[in-house]
């Protein structure tokens, strides 16, 4: 079987990086960019099965990364992080076709089972 | 620092509230004055103004019986008093004195002028030097004192005729003399002299009262006059003694103690006091060629007897008039004042609430941007950290495992609980707009008391906390339920004392509602303040409280439709129960 792979998109290298090696670290296949650019980049090469994205960021911010993504790629799902515990963005994000939404700091059992369950759909 | 200041706007709070409710006060006072004054006092004046035409027009109505009495009284006197003197001067001018001084012609004439007038006890001849000469009547052949002295006879020979005053003569009767001067060229002087009895003066005076008034529309009010037991009429001469008897001071000959009386020829109206000083309304007029006075008299209260209960309605109807205008304008001044104050202090609040509200909002910004800020390194500081203890797990140096484990978890809970913090302070950054989610209450319970548990550790404070197991989600906004239970968590911190307890639970009400009560121990509410600590700006913290934070949790409350209710005993405590719809509410 193989691995699901993640995209995480975020402006914090930092974040990117502990992420991308622990979720490696539960049997996921996850990459990490840190800005929306080289997210579209990277989709439009490489095969993904689900996009954890950060909300706020410089340059194209999460919202309308979402809207490039499901022009690009309908059916992949897209799971928005957000240190900005606003209901309207996380709303906003949903009606643009996001899975579901989390808030930083979030808990890594919390994220895969979400990223599980995205995938599973 | 802050305490003083928030002391002192407290204060002002305070002594702004007096200041209106002086205000309120003095637009009521002001209100009433200048109303009563537009409706009252024209009401007033008018009834003055009718009250003196009433008593004046009573006034005269009752008084004119008496005017018309004495006239009528003073015309019957007169007439009885020429009409004896002209049977006088036609006996002297039909004899010559010849035949009067015959005894026997003159106890002829003496019996005519009986039979055609009645009263006369005798009649005498004098001549110009005041000595008898002749005499007719009940003395036999009368006497041989002169005259000469007596002041009727000066009188007579003066003035050609006399009417005497009332004396007691003959049998102790009162008596009073008519002469005439009979002074013709071509005969010698003399004074024919007749003494009539008084008796008439009785007739004349109390039988005109007597008459029947059905017979005598004119009298008619004299008739009740004379009926009346406090009204009087009577004859006095110039000395004001009684020429006939009085009902009110006595018998003939009595003096009175009325007053001089003015001379006048028609009859004049007069109020005088009594000895008791009573007042007393006289009518008289004088008889002329006599030295009479008809007296009418009645005690002023007697007369005025019905004048009173017209009075009394004259007075009744402006006073009861007044004071219901003056009901009418207080109870209308006061009603429009309140709504005024009810419109000033739902503006006040509105004020206050959109304060309330932008200060909420500002600190809402700011804990969303505090939060945003410590997020992104917290979630680095976590992912960090949970990537060495899942590197830790991996690790097959189990000594190593054991010494950094503990540590590693320990800077993961560090950074969960300020997770948690962020949490709390994204809720109060929400808008004030409802933002509907699903809420597990007894975790947003938890989260609020967090916020107390230092306070309540300090103040051995004992936080019980009861919740259903079967208590469900319910739809609502996290953020403005916070708000709304921790402002009533705070009250009731406030009100217990050190070590007091506060019991908070959960109860699912049926599939559709579940309600939070919040109870403490503390002082409790007085019942009569229970109906207004909802109210803005009401507080029973004295001095220590805006008045706002439970006016603003009822409004949030009945926002998310839900309702908030408070039972309280003094001395035992106070519990606060909110009711929430557990599905999204349209309300």
């Amino acid at each position: 079987m193989e691995p699901i792979r993640v995209l995480i998109v975020d402006d914090e290298e930092e974040l990117v990086s502990a992420l991308e090696q622990r979720l490696n670290l539960r049997g996921l296949e996850a990459r990490g960019v840190t800005t929306g650019a080289e997210a579209l980049e990277h989709l439009a090469k490489e095969p993904c099965d689900v996009v954890l994205l950060d909300v706020k960021m410089p340059g194209i911010g999460g919202l309308e990364l979402i809207k490039k993504i499901k022009e690009q790629r309908p059916d992949l799902q897209v799971i928005l992080l957000t240190g900005w515990s606003s209901a309207e963005d996380a709303e906003k994000g949903k009606k643009l076709g996001a899975y579901d939404y989390l808030m930083k700091p979030v808990k890594i059992d919390e994220l895969v089972k979400v990223l599980l369950s995205a995938t599973a759909r | 620092m802050v305490e003083d200041v928030a002391r002192r706007n407290d204060m002002e709070d305070a002594q702004d509230r007096l200041i209106s409710q002086r205000r309120y006060r003095k637009m009521v006072i002001v209100v009433v004055a200048s109303v009563s004054a537009v409706a009252v006092v024209p009401l007033l004046i008018m009834s003055v103004i009718t009250y003196r035409q009433y008593e004046d027009a009573f006034h005269a109505e009752l008084t004119r019986p008496m005017l018309r009495f004495a006239e009528a009284g003073k015309a019957s006197i007169e007439s009885y008093l020429s009409e004896r003197l002209s049977a006088l001067a036609v006996v002297a001018r039909e004899n010559s004195v010849d035949e009067l001084r015959d005894p026997e012609r003159l106890r002829t004439l003496l019996l005519n002028l009986n039979q055609t007038f009645g009263g006369v006890v005798d009649l005498a001849l004098i001549d110009e030097e005041g000595n008898p000469v002749t005499y007719a009547g009940p003395q036999g052949t009368g006497t041989s004192v002169s005259h000469a002295d007596d002041p009727w006879f000066r009188e007579v020979t003066g003035r050609g005729m006399c009417v005497s005053d009332v004396f007691q003569g003959y049998r102790n009767l009162p008596h009073m003399i008519v002469a005439i001067l009979h002074d013709a060229p071509d005969d010698q002087p003399y004074v024919l002299r007749a003494t009539i009895d008084t008796d008439a003066f009785h007739w004349l005076v109390r039988a005109r009262s007597a008459r029947r008034p059905e017979r005598d529309p004119v009298c008619r009010r004299c008739h009740s006059l004379g009926v009346l037991p406090f009204s009087d009429a009577f004859i006095i001469n110039q000395e004001r003694v009684l020429q006939s008897s009085s009902r009110l001071y006595g018998n003939v000959l009595d003096p009175t103690p009325l007053p001089g009386l003015p001379p006048s020829r028609q009859a004049e109206l007069l109020e005088i006091e009594d000895e008791q000083g009573e007042p007393l309304i006289v009518s008289y007029a004088q008889i002329e060629r006599s030295p009479f006075t008809l007296v009418v008299l009645s005690p002023r209260v007697a007369l005025h007897a019905g004048w009173l209960p017209v009075r009394r309605d004259l007075l009744l109807f402006p006073v009861i008039s007044a004071l219901l205008i003056m009901a009418v304008v207080i109870w209308g001044s006061i009603y429009v004042v309140n709504r005024v104050r009810e419109a000033d202090t739902k503006r006040a609040a509105l004020y206050h609430k959109i304060e309330y509200t932008n200060k909420m909002a500002a600190i809402g910004r700011l804990g969303a941007g505090v939060a945003h800020e410590i997020n992104n390194p917290l979630s680095i500081i976590t992912q960090k950290a949970g990537l060495v203890r899942d590197l830790l797990e991996l690790s097959s140096e189990a000594p190593s495992s054991e010494k950094l484990m503990p540590l590693i978890n320990s800077v993961l809970k560090s950074a969960e609980r300020c997770g948690r913090i962020t949490h709390r302070l994204l809720g109060f950054a929400k808008h004030m707009e409802v933002q509907w989610e699903n809420i597990d209450l007894d975790m947003l319970l938890r989260e609020v008391l967090e916020f107390l548990e230092k306070e309540a550790s300090y103040r051995e404070i004992k936080v019980e906390f009861n919740y259903d197991e079967e208590a469900p989600t319910i739809v609502s906004d996290r953020g403005q339920l916070q708000q709304v239970f921790l402002n009533i968590v705070n009250n009731a911190f406030a009100a217990v004392e050190d070590g007091g307890r506060i019991e908070i639970g959960i109860d699912r009400l049926g599939d559709h509602a579940v309600a939070v009560s919040i109870a403490d121990n503390g002082v409790g509410i007085p019942e009569d303040q229970l109906e207004n600590i909802f109210d803005p700006f009401f507080t029973t913290k004295k001095g220590a409280g805006t008045g706002l934070g439970l006016s603003i949790t009822y409004g949030i409350v009945q926002k998310l439709g839900g309702q908030i209710s408070v039972n309280s005993k003094v001395g035992e405590g106070t519990t606060f129960i909110v009711t929430l719809p557990v599905h999204r509410s349209h309300a």
